[in-house]
């Protein structure tokens, strides 16, 4: 029986262990810092808006004069006592690739459960119309063909890139004001074909980027900085809490759509809805660190091996564990015997760890 | 269509106190096939309407329209004055719920969150349960007798009780109207009873509930009116006895199908037979044949050759069984001469009603008799409208009545002995014997019908059932209910070949 205590207490605890985890991590790496020295610096790190001020401004063209640009003036909160050099590396070298590690592993289990309870498709992960294959587009684009690109950031072509293909995959699926799942499902799975067609093809004239467009496209959180985090965290956090409110339609969409209309859910404005917000919350993952495979895939199993399928506890549930676990293979990726792409990391100790529970508990499909 | 939200007409509900699906004019179609033509039906507050009629006939579509899954091309589906189609999903959830044929349930939420979804429609996107959607999701649990499962996950129990909890979904919902599609379709006859007798249960609440039912025979024993549909239109609505006739069931399902009261629920219940046919060459000599030596035949249909005729003598089940094969067997349109196939045709169009389908292509001319008033073999006599004789229980056989049977059994091509216990002092057998045209009544043009399991245990002579009897069952043909047709055929084909040889 749902219960919003069981909710609760599950989603505190998944928090609490996210922090334990941010923190073992933040210890960890080539300079091995004492946890508690960690602790402090990262609340050393926190900063907290104290006022406004207009310190730029753009130039709109037919106007004579700038706009002047509000910016936020900032002040940390606390002031523990941490040498320098700690607090260098664990809040401006170490932190923001966990905390990005943990937004995007958020992101990513998040969409990953909606979208497996969406399609009603255990092999549903968040990529399945096309998100993954549009954001690499973009990205290989960008890097490959600088000068054929719009966007001056890789991040921004590769979140356009993912936006793309999603848009074209469900105006492809949709007919006559509604969108047959499995249209969807086929369309996404040849979008995402012709899209890897392309990327092969910029690949091999890609030359000298070859190298930068295969190490993107495996996923990475190196040269993670805190304005990757100031855009994937709030667009993360907002598509999450909102599909968090969805949570209960989510639920009766399993029994299927004609029933789901029988139970008063309006059926394809909550598919549009579901579909966009999680499309929205993959590209901003993807498009900051790059297509990381099987966190949003494994992760909601195991919780929906742990806690049921009820989305109403699972959805909170995988995207606080989907931050645990992509912050600690990135610790692993990042710390260990030699520094990997996650994405290589995530699938080597994830596809074992579910194969072992897979055997443990019989999965029921989604 | 699903996912259409037009503005809201928030419960708004019409003075009418009594709850009303009323579906008036309704059409639609997938691309060019119509699936429903102008069909209207109402149905009020407390009432459970059966929707019967061959699969492809639209009830599920129907529902679905009612249901608002699917609008209609045109026409109007309204619940409780409000127009279904008009309204959100939300709305519309409100004032109908849906069982529908089969849920994909494959994981495993508790019975009781299952149940709690058809809470949703009342819920508001914050709100945790109420005290009101507790009560009704613990109600609907206790109706269903599935309080017991509520803790279990739903892909873990049986599929009867998966049906009772779809049903506890739809009750939480606390919908005026309750639509089921085929809710006994999986289910053993325990469940099925079971079932049904929980949905009866719930129109004593004033819900209006329809179902598309495809067993007849539950149908006619639950639901106040059934609607016949056929062929995208109502063929009849009214209560199960006036829908379910023979002829009914004969231009909707294209089948043959008997109605018989069954003694104990005391409803109608349907058994479909299978098409038997005569063999053209039987058929078309024996006519010839038997116009000459049956000259005597009172009663011949004017302008047309008269088929072979059957007497069936005996009474129970076998007999009813005999003559229900032996009215439904029907003759192959290729049997008839052409000009005469011709001539049926145009009659039937003439006619326009299709109502004597079943006696025109009749192959043979049956007359059955004497037979106790009320007894299955009565009722199918009155139904197929055979020549009988129908006597009251315990009464001797008046002497008209007895002269009646006498005609019949000497115009008789073939008579068939049709008794379980053939042998007894009130049998068939002891009827011969005192027949005063026993006499010209010829052994080897019987089949003497024996109930399956009495066929062995019998032996020839011992009983009263006298030498007549044993005779015929010696010289006749020996048959069961099931092939009472078959052993006709070959009578009469044995027949055809002994005249041709004289």
């Amino acid at each position: 029986m749902y219960a919003p205590v069981r909710t609760l207490s599950w989603s505190v605890g998944l928090a609490v262990v996210l922090v334990g985890v941010m923190i073992a991590s933040a210890a960890l790496g080539p300079v091995r810092i004492d946890p508690t020295v960690v602790a402090m610096a990262i609340l050393n790190a926190i900063v907290v808006p104290t006022g406004v001020v207009f310190d730029g401004s753009v130039t709109i063209p037919g106007l004579e004069w700038g706009l002047p640009v509000p910016g936020l003036e900032y002040a940390s909160v606390f002031k523990f006592a941490v040498p320098d050099t700690h607090q260098t590396i664990v809040g401006d070298i170490r932190l923001p690739r966990i905390a990005l590690a943990a937004v995007v592993g958020f992101a990513l289990a998040a969409a990953g459960t909606v979208m497996q309870g969406f399609f009603r498709n255990p092999l549903a992960d968040p990529s399945i119309i096309g998100v993954s294959s549009g954001a690499a587009a973009g990205a290989v684009a960008a890097i490959a063909f600088p000068t054929l690109v719009p966007f001056a950031s890789l991040h921004l072509s590769a979140f356009v890139g993912a936006l793309g293909a999603a848009f074209l995959v469900y105006a492809i699926a949709t007919e006559g004001g509604r969108t047959p799942v499995a249209t969807l499902l086929l369309a996404g799975v040849a979008i995402q074909a012709f899209l890897g067609a392309m990327i092969s093809y910029m690949l091999v004239h890609s030359g000298d980027d070859l190298r930068q467009a295969v190490l993107w496209m495996m996923g990475r959180l190196n040269y993670s900085t805190w304005s990757d985090v100031g855009f994937a965290l709030p667009v993360s956090l907002l598509g999450v809490t909102v599909l968090c409110a969805y949570t209960r339609e989510l639920n009766v969409l399993l029994l299927g759509e004609e029933d789901a209309h029988h139970l008063g859910v309006n059926v394809e404005r909550t598919k549009i809805l579901l579909l966009a917000l999680a499309s929205v919350v993959t590209a901003a993952g993807v498009a900051v660190a790059g297509v990381i495979g099987f966190v949003g895939l494994v992760v909601p199993h195991i919780m929906r091996l742990i806690v049921g399928p009820d989305h109403r506890i699972l959805l909170p549930t995988s995207a606080l564990a989907g931050a645990s676990f992509l912050v600690a293979t990135d610790t692993i990726a990042r710390a260990g015997p030699a520094e990997v792409p996650v994405g290589i990391v995530t699938a080597a100790l994830g596809a074992p760890f579910f194969l072992f529970l897979l055997t443990r508990k019989e999965v029921h499909s989604v | 269509m699903i996912g259409t939200d037009a503005p809201r007409a928030t419960d708004e509900t019409t003075d009418d106190e009594s709850t009303t699906i009323d579906i008036e004019d309704v059409s639609l179609s997938f691309g060019d096939h119509d699936v429903l033509e102008d069909v209207s039906i109402g149905v009020e507050s407390g009432e459970f309407v059966g929707l019967v009629g061959p699969n492809g006939a639209g009830k599920t579509t129907l529902l679905r329209a009612i249901s608002g899954a699917l609008e209609p091309d045109t026409g109007r589906i309204a619940i409780n004055g409000t127009d279904v189609h008009e309204v959100g999903s939300r709305t519309s959830s409100r004032l109908v719920a849906v069982v529908p044929q089969d849920t994909s349930l494959s994981f495993s939420f508790p019975v009781r969150d299952v149940v709690a979804m058809g809470r949703h429609p009342h819920r508001s996107r914050f709100s945790t349960p109420d005290q009101h959607d507790r009560e009704a999701v613990d109600d609907a649990l206790e109706r269903t007798r599935t309080t017991d499962l509520a803790e279990r996950p739903i892909d873990e129990v049986s599929g009867g009780q998966r049906q009772r909890v779809v049903l506890a979904r739809a009750i939480a919902q606390e919908t005026p109207a309750l639509l089921l599609d085929e809710p006994t379709a999986s289910l053993d006859i325990n469940h099925q009873i079971e079932t049904l007798e929980l949905v009866r249960e719930l129109l004593a609440d004033g819900q209006a509930v329809v179902a598309a039912i495809h067993d007849l025979t539950l149908a006619a024993r639950y639901c106040d009116r059934l609607a016949l549909l056929a062929d995208g239109g109502v063929h009849s609505v009214g209560s199960p006895a006036a829908v379910l006739s023979t002829d009914a069931l004969s231009t909707a399902f294209d089948a043959t199908a008997t109605v018989t009261t069954n003694p104990v629920t005391g409803t109608e219940t349907v058994t479909a037979l299978p098409n038997e046919s005569l063999e053209t060459d039987v058929l078309s000599s024996v006519e010839s044949d038997s116009s000459q030596s049956a000259g005597q035949s009172t009663r011949q249909v004017s302008g047309r050759p008269s088929n072979p005729r059957v007497h069936v003598l005996g009474s129970g089940t076998t007999a009813a069984g005999a003559l229900a094969r032996l009215e439904t067997a029907t003759v192959d349109p290729a049997a008839d001469d052409e000009d005469d196939d011709r001539e049926c045709g145009d009659d039937d169009r003439g006619d326009g009603n299709g109502e004597d389908a079943v006696s025109e292509s009749a192959a043979l001319e049956v007359s059955v008799g004497p037979v106790a008033r009320g007894s299955v073999a009565a009722d199918l006599a009155d139904q197929f409208a055979t020549d009988s004789v129908i006597v009251n229980p315990f009464t001797a056989l008046s002497s008209e009545h007895r002269e009646r049977i006498d005609d019949w059994l000497r115009a008789a091509d073939v008579v068939v002995l049709a008794d379980a216990d053939g042998g007894s002092r009130d049998g068939p057998g002891a009827f011969l014997e005192r027949l005063e045209t026993a006499d010209s009544f010829v052994p080897e043009h019987t089949v003497v019908v024996t109930d399956r399991s009495s066929v062995a245990d019998r032996a020839v002579g011992d009983g009263g059932s006298g030498w007549r009897y044993d005779q015929c069952r010696e010289q006749g043909y020996e048959a069961t209910v099931e092939t009472v047709f078959e052993a006709v055929g070959a009578s009469l084909e044995d027949r055809v070949g002994s005249d041709r040889l004289e």
